[in-house]
């Protein structure tokens, strides 16, 4: 499992992608996610609100127990948080509250910030073989001096596009688009 | 597959996260209606397309999403240097005088 408080394995039906004894590929319980973009200022005020800082540096995310702000791009993070009990269902209570505790600290600050706690799942692939199964379709070098515990990236998994985080030297996330999922897990569980 | 560097991620990646964007620092008119057509297609439609080095704009699409400019050598497509959108335009000449190819 992911070394973040954040992803719990899904208790649904089929959560078990993959199970080999070197490899498995998980669906996560569903998370309140936020698209966030705006400047530095508007960042400092987000994150303060949010409970994890944003981070300023590329590739870099911010786990805070059940928090996470993952940078995607200069002025772009995801937001993601857990409410403490795994269920089936958004915790749409939590993305609510999170939008209008950040939406207030931001103020009139230009910013954008959009739930799109539906439009991604995530799946957890993990195991000494994690790595390579993940090098079937994605394009990076993933060793650990290349691509080190910590960071996240936005990429491409063969024709959709992911968003990659490695939360342990052998445990990888994979937040992907709703309509992907299919296809991203059939090609891991052929991988 | 060629593997560019972007500036805003500080890292090379692979040429499939990438989206060419044609050259760069053609400046919008700031007064279009003032132009008569002639003009206009010179603004949209005319490049310099050099056999050598040209600074174009790049974007990160499947990465950070960000534009950034690069020079590419386009007869080598070696990339020569990446800078953010905004920088100044490195000197072609003295880059091309110096080997660049
Ligand atoms: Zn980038």
């Amino acid at each position: 499992m992911p070394d973040t408080a954040l992803y719990a394995p899904a208790t649904t039906e089929g959560a078990s992608v993959v199970s080999r004894p070197d490899v498995t590929v998980t669906r996560a319980a569903p998370l309140a996610r936020l698209a966030f973009r705006g400047d530095a200022t508007a960042a400092g005020k987000a994150g303060a609100a949010f409970g994890a800082s944003l981070p300023m540096a590329p590739l870099a995310a911010n786990p805070v127990g059940q928090r996470a702000a993952l940078w995607l791009g200069p002025d772009e993070w995801l937001l993601l948080a857990a409410s403490g009990t795994v269920g089936e269902e958004v915790p749409w209570a939590l993305a609510m509250t999170l939008c209008d505790e950040i939406a207030t600290a931001v103020g009139t600050h230009p910013h954008a910030l959009v739930d799109v706690s539906e439009r991604n799942v995530a799946l957890i692939v993990s195991g000494p073989r994690a790595a390579a199964l993940l090098n079937t379709q994605v394009f990076l070098d993933l060793d650990e001096g290349a691509f080190p515990v910590g960071q996240v990236t936005r990429t491409l998994f063969t024709k959709a596009e992911i968003v990659l985080w490695r939360t342990g030297p052998e445990t990888f996330v994979v937040e992907c688009w709703r309509s992907f999922a299919p296809y991203v897990e059939g090609l891991l569980a052929n991988g | 597959m060629l593997l560019i560097s972007c500036p805003w991620c500080g890292v090379e990646r692979p040429e499939i996260e990438f989206r060419y964007g044609g050259e760069a620092h053609i400046d919008r008119p700031a007064q279009p209606a003032d132009l008569d057509d002639h003009q206009w297609a010179e603004f949209l439609y005319m490049r310099s397309n050099p056999k050598g080095l040209l600074a174009e704009r790049w974007r990160h699409v499947h990465g950070c999403g960000r534009f950034f400019n690069a020079v590419r050598h386009t007869v080598s497509d070696r990339f020569v240097c990446v800078y953010k959108t905004g920088e100044k335009c490195p000197d072609l000449e003295a880059l091309a005088r110096e080997g660049a190819q």
